[in-house]
């Protein structure tokens, strides 16, 4: 098993959700969080002085998957958040030692 | 002869002008950080309380009462003693004195509340009032008996200054400078960035300003006439001119144009047109309005680099925007447009510029040392800053055990 841990802009968590559902992902946790990448944040300008925002906003996206879903689920959730521009985000993949459904007791692939 | 719609005009001007506090309330809130919005709001809307207290029963016989000295009002008039209905022919001959009375309150309840974008974010309640009052007497009431009292001694002196460049803006910019080097910068300047909160709530006073502008400047006619209308145009192209330099400016060296940009041009444009707008064609008040966009433009950018917290930039909008209007007048003011005024420079009358310059100097070195002094004092008997801890909880709980937004 797998998370899957998106990075993304705000706006395009539809996007990803419709993607994800469509394919049968059954569940997903997203929070929204703060950060910058390589190119980071952007600038503002308030009375012609300029400053220089960090953190820009974007949603963390988490899901849980089978090994032998991560293939189309990365290649789903990428072409729904590729917009070609700086700040696309990115995705985390980690393995998964077990997972438990806490209302059933139920554990690894039975409790995705 | 009281005249009835000379009356209902000033009565709506009073009105306007003291609308004008509140939308600079939103102005400035907008503008600070969420944790001090509820403080900034509150620093300018209890000056229509405290200072109107003031005013009645000191303040309006100060600055308008029978002269001594070419200094100051004598306090014959304070209670409003013989303020009644009947007109002050001195002053205005066509409507009742206590008409004119109320209409000179409103000016002086937003005077003291343009200091505080200086020292936003970072001054107690208690020693803010208490500064607030003292300035009152001892900065705004004179000046004002000197520039408009009968008997004043810059009035004698022919100073022009319309509906307030020297009384208001240049007395609130020199206050404001002196408050930036007493109390010093906030916690964290120049190591973290503050943002305004709310720009659509800058944008709402930046209206609700611009429209009770209109009462500021065309009211000071003291009569629904020629030169109120005048006046009334010559606010709109000074902020419309304002507005247009400064986002043309910020658009060519910063690369996009601002809401921020566009609001803080009008008020600049609007401040300083105010000493000029009852004295100048329509094509002075554009130049007025345009030099004030480009001028404040460059002040409010020299401040950022000269690390100077004047919090939200009085210094560089009302006192240079005072300067800049005072001055001009004495270069653009023609009997063209008001006989009871003077020529300027452009007109063949250079003396004028000389006496608007040596009014801005005895103003501007009084009501900053006054300040100073003042600021001074009540910082070593009562502290005018915030406790570190309280700076970062923010005004809005340390002061006034509220929150303006909840989570």
């Amino acid at each position: 098993m797998k998370k899957i841990e998106i990075i993304t802009r705000p706006h395009i968590v539809e996007d990803v959700k419709q993607a994800l559902t469509a394919m049968g992902v059954l569940g997903m946790t997203v929070t929204q969080v703060k950060g910058f990448g390589r190119q980071r944040g952007h600038t503002e300008i308030y009375r012609g002085a300029e400053y220089q925002v960090d953190f820009v906003p974007k949603v963390k996206i988490e899901v849980v998957i089978d090994d032998e879903r991560v293939a189309a689920v990365l290649d789903a959730v990428t072409k729904a958040a590729r917009t070609g521009q700086v700040g696309d985000g990115k995705i985390f993949v980690m393995p998964v030692d077990d997972i438990v459904r806490i209302r059933t007791g139920e554990t690894g692939h039975d409790a995705i | 002869m009281i005249q009835a719609g000379d009356t209902a005009f000033i009565l709506i001007c009073a009105a306007l002008v003291l609308l004008m506090t509140p939308g600079l309330a939103l102005f400035y809130g907008g503008m600070v950080r969420r944790k001090n919005v509820l403080g900034t709001l509150m620093q300018s809307f209890i000056m229509i309380s405290l200072v109107t207290i003031e005013w009645v029963y000191l303040g309006y016989s100060m600055s308008f009462g029978p002269d001594v000295s070419g200094i100051i009002g004598d306090l014959s008039w304070a209670g409003l003693a013989g303020v009644g209905a009947a007109p002050n022919p001195d002053y205005a001959p066509t409507i009742p004195h206590a008409v004119f009375m109320i209409y000179q309150c409103m000016f002086a309840v937003i005077t003291p509340a343009l200091i505080t974008g200086a020292f936003a974010e970072r001054v107690r309640f208690s020693s803010f009032v208490v500064f607030s009052v003292a300035w009152a007497v001892l900065v705004y009431n004179p000046v004002c008996h000197w520039v408009w009292g009968n008997g004043g001694f810059l009035k004698a002196m022919g100073v022009l200054d319309f509906a307030g460049g020297i009384v208001v803006h240049l007395t609130c910019g020199a206050a404001a400078l002196a408050s930036v080097m007493v109390i010093g910068p906030r916690k964290d300047h120049g190591r973290r960035q503050f943002f305004p909160h709310s720009l659509p709530m800058t944008l709402l006073g930046t209206g609700l300003l611009w429209f009770g502008w209109f009462g500021f400047n065309a009211g000071s006619a003291l009569a629904a006439d020629g030169v109120a209308g005048s006046a009334f145009v010559a606010t709109h192209l000074g902020g419309m001119a304002g507005m247009a330099m400064w986002t043309v400016v910020e658009w060519f060296y910063q690369g996009k144009p601002t809401t921020l940009g566009a609001a803080s041009g009008a008020v600049a444009g609007l401040a300083t047109i105010t000493p000029a707008a009852g004295f100048v064609t329509a094509n002075s008040a554009v130049l007025i309005g345009l030099t004030a966009g480009f001028c404040c433009y460059w002040a409010v950018v020299l401040k950022s680099k000269l690390h100077f917290d004047d919090s939200l930039d009085v210094v560089g909008i009302h006192g240079l925007g005072g300067v800049i209007g005072t001055l001009m007048a004495g270069l653009l003011a023609t009997k063209g447009v008001n006989p009871n005024g003077a020529d300027g420079l452009f007109y063949g009358n250079a003396a004028q510029l000389g006496v608007q310059a040596l009014g801005i100097a005895i103003v501007g070195v009084y009501a900053f040392a006054v300040s100073y002094v003042v600021l001074k004092l009540v910082n070593a008997f009562m502290g005018l800053r915030v406790s570190p801890d309280n700076e970062g909880i923010g005004l809005d709980v340390a002061e006034h055990n509220e929150a303006a937004y909840s989570e």
